[in-house]
């Protein structure tokens, strides 16, 4: 027998599944795309099989959302044989080139984004930015992500962060030019295992974030917070979502918003927040404290919350479907509940849902708005 | 007196259990060179009649005064094999077991070196053997009565079968009526009978019985003593009315301020109750309680001008003076019968529950179909004008069941029938209605059951196979969003009701009886049994058996075969009138005890006391065991300070040199 492949079924818990099928009905794609987890799980108990699933394409529609594995009455992570298909494709070196470009720059670059490592902290420009300093106390530490530093449309965010940290009075740090990828989607592009590219990112991304002396490292993107807490073992400091401390900055009267901001709001759980990390109330919390807002719920939001479809590398592979995504489901969604504002706590859903907010034509009615793009606006 | 010890060898093949591993001649051969062996012998099963023949031969021929038999665990057989002795004329604690079974041969693969341990073993147990002291068991009077916790259709089964033989019973419910869980369901799977009409006259049979004392609304406050004479404290808590006086007409509660206003318990929150309440028409006793949370004179000391309550009542029954009774009796054996909880699906985010009133659970469903319910027997949703009829239902199982994502693996043993009861009595109810049932295996194990399960798919309910991973709204319908695995298509069903099939789980309140009865609980948090198969219904507390659901999930032909089952245990020990107490106890030596007290609170059992002796003139605290209560655990010999405490068949004397010939202590 072959000894791997024992591995890849207990690794995976795969005798312990019952096929009751609550992986698949939950997973948010099976509406567009040929996935069907269930099935992989069961073809995957014949060993044989497994390079012949690792070629399926829909092994890359997964979207990392982890609704399969939370729903799972069994213990099992449905998502995790998805990664360990990928990985054997990784490792088989027949990728699609954006994936493979995206793997290579993150190993070079420090980043998925084929961007120089160089310009990491461009975003800055022209800000008053707190720069942190290893071995120099500073109380929070703040993580940028790469995606919210190189992509122009959601530098806002952190921007907008400086902003409200500067006004608030807060002792902070950024970690600045050294800052590499947190590695999340790397890990879900499946260059795993143990000589994998991800094991490598979080060995010296330990190392780095090691040598900052602080009590907690803020993350911007929920990614970046997902990894940070829950696969980086030797992290010293205690790892939140800026939500926490924005929140924090709220209740303790740091920060009042005071200007009007008369808007229908609806927020949307980014899975990486809500369903992955139980962050539901404090996004909430800091919507709640505008003044002249009206704030509504989507009908599945919470622990029901629908994907996106950012996450899970699909930045860098895109479902091929002629399906509406899901992200337009969303927006759809928003329309008829007369939310004028959609908002987020993610780069990744920023980027989705703006996306289809402008293939649907809602432009007019309704605009996706990152939280700290909203907070930055009424502290202007 | 005993004169020099002639010991037996007995070592057991148990088949082929010792001897694959164990060369049994071997051990018994060697076992014949050990000093005070008289006999050694290997055969097929000890524990047989002939295997037993043997050593009563051998007893009588060749006068042994002592045994060793190496066989299995003595959990297993030391009972068997104590009887033996005695049948030979021989104190049965003369007896020493060398396991070499599951300490041997089981959890070994190498036969030479399994031989030399197995006999390491027997060498040892004869060296004890040879310093046993024979002992005498004693005897204590019963107690002809029994306790009953709980009164559900558990309860109230066993209390009819031990009244019936003629002891008195106990039987003490929390809420204000017996009845349990039975009460509120609608028809009975599998063959629909109405569960009021075949429970009711049992609920007033142990009202009326004259042997059974009936106290509901009440609490058991502390238990102690042990098997056969345990002394029981009882809250009688206040009704605020006066049991003798209350005719149960119920204008009381027609003319409450509150009325239909507060949620009914009996209804699952969906109908409306007053203060003062009955908890459904069929109450027993048929008697009206004042919730203290409630009522506005308990709660505010004012209720308008007055009371309207006190006024209304024709016989003056309203008494908000009324305090809480303790009531204290002995009994001989007790009943747990405490029953189960429904799981709480608002645990389930995903399924909605506590988001939209047309997702509901199985139980709520139950008083929805029952004639006595809030609505009167009808399918509707929603209130008032807006109410209307479901068309397009689904049922949702195993809802807080085999889910480890909510800690509970187990089958709750019940949701697939009272599924399949349910949407059959929604299609008799309602005829153009589409029931889907979304399942992940139909378990339909019991008498009747997949005959019933045949008969109600044939009726039109669509089973699909595919547990639903969410419920959520659009428009104004539900979605079930799931897959059909069968076909392995993803589905997002349109409904206008979900019912949510939730489990059994152990009571939120399961701890109040442990700690006062010192239960165990198994790992599904139910109340745990003796023995899986072989004691299914009693305890590790001997004289304390458990009945229905707080053991397990179980139906009602489970529960009241369980329920039989206790009461007979617990006739068995009443109707013998004698119990004997274990042997084996720990005795504490007077002489060297300086009474520190340690070993009072150590003991798991409460079988130690401090007393004042007198002591050369001079009063002097000692700890003093209780014969009857102590079980032999041991605890007070390890936990003593100046090896004072000594357990029987375990002293130093006898356990250090078997020890010693294990070649553990050089
Ligand atoms: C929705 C639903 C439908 C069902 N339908 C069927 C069916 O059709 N057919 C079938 O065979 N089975 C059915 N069952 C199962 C059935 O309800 C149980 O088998 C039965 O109720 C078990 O009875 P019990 O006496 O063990 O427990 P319970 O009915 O729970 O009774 C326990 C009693 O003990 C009392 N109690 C609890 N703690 C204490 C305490 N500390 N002190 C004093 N009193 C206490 C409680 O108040 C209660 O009165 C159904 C179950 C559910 C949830």
């Amino acid at each position: 027998m072959n000894t791997e492949v024992q591995s890849f079924i207990q690794k995976h818990d795969l005798l312990g599944c019952i096929q009751c099928g609550r992986c698949t009905g939950g997973c948010p794609v099976n509406t567009r795309t040929d996935l069907n987890v269930r099935r992989i799980v069961y073809d995957a108990l014949d060993e044989s099989m497994l390079d012949e699933l690792a070629k399926l394409p829909e092994v890359w529609d997964c979207t990392t959302c982890e609704t399969c594995a939370i729903r799972c009455p069994k213990g099992l992570k449905p998502m995790e044989v998805l990664i360990g298909l990928r990985n054997i494709l990784v490792e088989s070196g027949v990728i699609q080139p954006t994936v493979r470009d995206a793997l290579e720059s993150a190993f070079r670059e420090g980043n998925p984004w084929s961007k120089p490592k160089a310009t990491r902290s461009d975003w800055m420009q022209g800000l008053d930015v707190k720069i942190a300093v290893p071995g120099e106390k500073v109380e929070n530490l703040i993580f940028v992500c790469c995606t919210i530093a190189y992509d122009p449309k959601v530098q806002v965010i952190a921007q907008n962060f400086v902003k409200v940290l500067n006004k608030a009075g807060i002792d902070y740090g950024f970690v600045g030019d050294d800052e590499v990828c947190c590695a999340s989607e790397i890990y879900n592009m499946g260059e795993v295992g143990e000589d994998g590219l991800f094991e490598m990112m979080v060995e010296d991304g330990t190392e780095l974030l090691n040598s900052f002396d602080t009590t907690r490292i803020v993350t911007l993107s929920p990614h970046c917070y997902d990894a940070l807490k829950n696969q980086y073992p030797d992290l010293q400091a205690e790892v939140i979502h800026y939500t926490h401390l924005l929140k924090e900055i709220l209740e303790d009267e740091k920060l009042v918003f005071t200007k009007e901001f008369a808007q229908k709001i609806v927020f949307h759980d980014p899975c990486y927040l809500g369903k992955r990390n139980d962050v539901y109330d404090e996004p909430r919390y800091i919507l709640n404290q505008i003044p002249g807002a009206e704030q509504v719920e989507f009908s599945r939001n919470r622990e029901r919350s629908l994907c996106c479809e950012g996450g899970g590398g699909k930045m860098w592979a895109e479902t091929e479907s002629h399906k509406e995504r899901l992200a337009e489901e969303r927006v759809r969604d928003a329309k008829e509940l007369g939310a004028t504002i959609l908002a987020v706590a993610c780069p990744f859903c920023v980027l989705t849902l703006d996306d289809a907010v402008k293939a649907k034509g809602f432009e007019e009615e309704m605009q996706v708005m990152e939280i700290l793009e909203i907070a930055g606006k009424l502290i202007e | 007196m005993n004169n020099k010890p002639k010991i037996g060898v007995y070592v057991c093949h148990c088949g082929i259990n010792i001897s694959h591993t164990v060369d049994v001649e071997a051990v018994a051969e060697f076992a014949s060179q050990l000093p005070n062996v008289r006999v050694a012998r290997e055969y097929s099963y000890m524990c047989s009649d002939p295997g037993q023949a043997l050593i009563r031969e051998d007893i009588k021929n060749e006068g042994l005064n002592r045994v060793v038999v190496a066989s299995c665990s003595p959990r297993m057989h030391e009972l068997t094999f104590r009887k033996t002795l005695a049948e030979a004329g021989l104190n049965p604690y003369y007896l020493e077991m060398a396991n070499i079974r599951e300490h041997c041969s089981w959890v070994h693969g190498d036969r030479e070196k399994a031989t030399a341990k197995a006999k390491r073993l027997v060498a040892a147990a004869a060296v004890k053997a040879r310093l046993l002291e024979p002992l005498q068991e004693k005897e204590v009077d019963v107690e002809p009565a029994s306790l009953i916790i709980g009164a559900g259709i558990a309860g109230i089964q066993a209390a009819l079968d031990i009244a019936e033989a003629g002891f008195k019973v106990y039987l003490v419910e929390k809420t204000p009526s017996v009845g349990g869980r039975m009460s509120q369901l609608d028809k009975t799977f599998p063959t629909l009978d109405c569960s009021a009409c075949i429970l009711t006259p049992k609920m007033v049979d142990v009202a009326s019985h004259p042997n059974i004392e009936l106290l509901t609304y009440s609490q058991v406050e502390d238990v102690s003593g042990y098997v056969g004479n345990f002394d029981v404290k009882v809250r009688k808590k206040a009704r605020y009315v006066d049991m003798d006086k209350c005719t149960g007409c119920g204008v009381c509660a027609q003319e409450c301020r509150l009325t239909g206003r507060i949620p009914s318990e009996f209804d699952e929150g969906m109908g409306k109750r007053a203060a003062i309440y009955l908890p459904f028409p069929q109450a027993v006793p048929a008697k009206y309680t004042i919730d203290p949370e409630r009522c506005l004179m308990l709660t505010r000391g004012k209720c308008g001008k007055s009371p309207k309550c006190v006024d209304a009542c024709g016989t003056g029954a309203i008494n908000f003076e009324q305090e809480d009774e303790i009531v204290e009796f002995k009994v001989g054996s007790i009943i747990v019968a405490t029953g189960f909880d429904v799981f709480d699906a608002s645990r389930k985010p995903e399924y909605g529950y506590n988001d939209y009133e047309n997702v509901i659970t199985g139980l709520e469903l139950e008083r929805l179909v029952s004639a006595s319910g809030p609505t009167g027997g009808d399918i509707l949703i929603g209130k008032g004008d807006d109410a209307y009829v479901p068309k397009d239902i689904a049922f949702i199982k195993c809802v807080g069941s085999r889910d480890k994502s909510v800690g509970n693996e187990y089958c709750s043993r019940v949701c697939c029938m009272y599924t399949a009861k349910l949407a059959h009595l929604l299609t008799e109810k309602i005829p153009d209605a589409n029931v889907r049932v979304y399942y992940m295996d139909v378990r339909a194990f019991g008498k009747g059951f997949e005959e019933f399960y045949d008969r109600v798919r044939r009726e039109g309910v669509r089973y699909i196979r595919g547990n639903p991973s969410e419920v959520f709204k659009r428009g104004d319908k539900l979605v079930v969003k799931a897959e059909n695995t069968l076909t392995s298509t993803p589905v997002e069903d349109e409904v206008d009701l979900v019912v949510l099939a939730v489990g059994l789980e152990p009571r939120r309140d399961a701890r109040e009886i442990i700690d006062i009865l010192r239960l165990s609980q198994s790992g599904d948090r139910f109340y745990m049994e003796a023995h899986p198969k072989l004691a299914p219904v009693d305890t590790a507390t001997d004289g304390v058996f458990l009945a229905g659901c707080a053991q397990g999930p179980k139906d009602i032909p489970d529960t009241v075969a369980q329920a039989k089952g206790a009461a007979s245990s617990a006739l068995v020990l009443l109707s013998s009138g004698k119990v004997k107490v274990q042997a084996q106890v720990s005795h504490i030596n007077e002489d060297t005890c300086r009474g520190c007290g340690y070993c009072v609170e150590i003991c798991p059992y409460s079988a130690i006391e401090l007393v004042t002796v007198n002591q050369f003139g001079h009063e002097a605290l000692v700890a003093r065991v209780n014969d009857a209560l102590c079980k032999g655990c041991g605890a007070c010999v390890a936990g003593c300070f100046s090896g004072s405490a000594q357990q029987k068949s375990f002293m130093d004397g006898q356990i250090l040199p078997q020890i010693a010939a294990l070649g553990v202590m050089r």
